[in-house]
């Protein structure tokens, strides 16, 4: 009995002790306190407590450009008749790419490059110059009437007559700089549409959350910035849209949100018919499932589902219509998208290119095209955006690798 | 600075056995064989080599601070093809043997816990070995673990990518760094090189 209470004093003395150098250390860190707590990283937010999950972390991107002869080209398949080559190494961190009137590609990059490159030919050799760089995170480009659109998370800006200057680039004019900014999906796709107006995405500054109305929704301007406006809401993360040829629909790939199973949700593909569409996010995922956190006493039904998923985690990036004159016609109208394969997922796949067929009705399905880039649970590459290039061939650019194909068809 | 420019330039040119001549440069700061002695500068021995490319970019891009800084001006000439060479020739030294010293058993053991509580081992490896972008850590200089540790609370210094060193550091208080450092720079590691 008194050993018990010579222990249990011995406890109190203790649990008083750790008490005091507690309040003290928190006296000595008074400033720290006011500090918000411990955060993770913005990727890492509604991560499950499990082995597998606490390993899995985005795919770092390459600091520097694969070396041309260890490109991954032999590896790519296609369908019969289609040849890819090497169009350009070297170029660190290729992402978007839009092609100029007088025929300069101008290549955008994210976090290791922050520089926009144009690549122009010189006597039958291509050659890249870089434009601008030390920005910040520069993904989203458009190229028309002469002059490139630059957008980063923050702003747009337009650097005019370009083609003509790529030696010495203007000062950009700011187009607009009333962005949020956030980096988690900041960074941005931008195209200008059959309007002729900018659209502009804002996604979702998180993992999952229900953010204000700046934020989870594909807006449009002028190109004069005025007119600022929504056009579809309940958007996560689109990097990469386009115009459907016949029908002026735009159709928008949806990056879905992580850590909720390794098999869910499936990233969309959506069809916008009318303004103000709501497409489920953040209560309801891929048309099918209610967000365990979010989805409470919402319903499936009262959003537009997607026209079509396309797989867990895929991450859906550049996509384009394909009008151009080289393919099979059955590739006339259909859309090329690029999917940049998953992190948040144990079993990696995709990282591909597919071909999306829409019939008359909108309906869409999806046929491989580009692949041969996984190999034993890794990426051998990453594409990042197309391009179809005037004659008809399409440029698919691999910011893994820092490389860009070309796919032709025949000949 | 006219000779280091030389001798990064014949590196370029030449295989592995002339980057093992050329990394005497290295190895007057950062110790013979890659095991520093300098106060505040790392040892590079077994290093991951994704992990000594991705650093290199960041000093030839002047993203660690430019001139007047050491390793910007090493770097800032190197290829890309240097890069390679350097991550993989540093990836393939033995790493630095733990300090002949004995631990302080209290902040040893209070780094300790603390790194399993912070989940440090999830990305830099239960040994902490290192892997891809994240940095061997057992074995490294205890004076350098808490000035990067520090420049990360601090934001001097932001990481990689999608790094998680600021946020990982956030809520530490400097007596919690310090005992890391401590703890990893005593970290009884194996000897077996890791790439």
């Amino acid at each position: 009995m008194k050993k018990n209470v010579s222990a249990l004093t011995a406890a109190a003395v203790l649990l008083f002790a750790v008490q005091l150098a507690y309040a003290q250390d928190k006296k000595k860190d008074a400033p720290a306190a006011t500090k918000p707590p411990a955060e993770e990283p913005f990727w890492a937010k509604g991560r499950p407590k499990n082995d597998v999950a606490d390993k899995m972390a985005p795919v770092p991107a390459h600091p520097v450009p694969t070396a041309a002869d260890k490109l991954p080209v032999a590896k790519i398949k296609l369908p019969p008749g289609f040849k890819a080559e090497l169009w350009l190494s070297g170029i660190l961190d290729a992402r978007g790419m839009r092609e100029g009137d007088k025929g300069t590609v101008f290549v955008s990059s994210l976090f290791v490059a922050g520089k926009i490159y144009a690549v122009v030919n010189k006597g039958g050799k291509r050659e890249v110059k870089t434009i601008a760089e030390k920005l910040f995170l520069p993904n989203g480009i458009e190229f028309h009437k002469g002059a490139l659109y630059v957008a980063t998370p923050k702003d747009i800006t337009r650097y005019d007559g370009i083609e003509d200057k790529l030696d010495s680039p203007p000062k950009p004019v700011m187009v607009y700089d009333k962005l949020p900014g956030d980096v988690p999906h900041g960074w941005k796709f931008i195209k200008i549409g059959p309007d002729g107006k900018l659209y502009v995405p804002v996604g979702a500054p998180c993992n999952i959350c229900d953010p204000s109305d700046r934020y989870a929704q594909i807006f449009r301007m002028n190109l004069d910035g005025s007119g600022f406006e929504s056009v579809a809401k309940g958007m996560r993360n689109t990097v990469g849209f386009d115009w459907h040829p016949k029908t002026g629909e735009l159709w928008f790939g949806d990056n879905q949100r992580d850590w909720l199973s390794e098999d869910m949700p499936l990233d969309e593909l959506n069809r916008v018919t009318k303004p103000g569409q709501h497409f489920g996010f953040p209560y309801c995922h891929s048309g099918v499932m209610t967000d365990p956190q979010f989805g409470w006493g919402k319903d499936c039904k009262d959003f537009v589902k997607p026209a079509l998923t396309i797989g867990a985690h895929a991450a859906p990036l550049g996509m384009r219509f394909y009008t151009g004159k080289m393919f099979p016609a059955k590739y006339q109208n259909a859309i090329f998208l690029t999917r940049h394969g998953p992190w948040n997922r144990s079993q990696k796949y995709a990282a591909d290119v597919v071909a999306v067929f829409i019939d008359e009705k909108g309906n869409a399905k999806m046929e491989p095209f580009l692949t041969g880039l996984v190999e034993n649970n890794g990426y051998l590459g990453r594409p990042a955006d197309v391009l179809v290039l005037k004659d008809g061939s399409l440029l698919v650019s691999d910011d893994h690798n820092g490389a860009i194909y070309r796919i032709t068809y025949g000949k | 600075m006219r000779g280091l420019v030389f001798a990064i330039a014949l590196v370029l040119s030449s295989e592995l056995p002339a980057v093992e001549k050329q990394a005497e440069v290295c190895f007057a700061c950062h110790g013979k064989g890659g095991a520093s002695t300098l106060p505040l500068t790392p040892s590079i021995a077994g290093q991951p080599a994704f992990f000594v490319v991705a650093q290199l970019f960041l000093f030839r891009d002047g993203r660690r601070g430019a001139a007047p800084n050491p390793m910007y001006d090493a770097a800032r000439n190197m290829s890309d093809d240097d890069l390679r060479s350097w991550g993989e020739y540093l990836s393939t030294l033995t790493p630095p043997a733990p300090p002949k010293s004995a631990p302080n058993a209290t902040r040893f053991a209070r780094g300790r816990a603390l790194a399993a509580q912070h989940n440090c081992g999830t990305c830099h490896n239960q040994d902490y070995s290192g892997r891809e972008q994240m940095p061997r850590l057992a074995n490294q200089r205890e004076d350098y673990l808490l000035k990067a540790l520090r420049d990360y609370k601090s934001g001097a210094r932001t990481g990689y990518g999608f790094a998680s060193m600021p946020e990982a550091v956030a809520g530490l208080r400097d007596a919690d760094l310090a005992d890391l450092a401590h703890f990893l720079a005593y970290f009884p590691a194996s000897r077996g090189v890791k790439r």
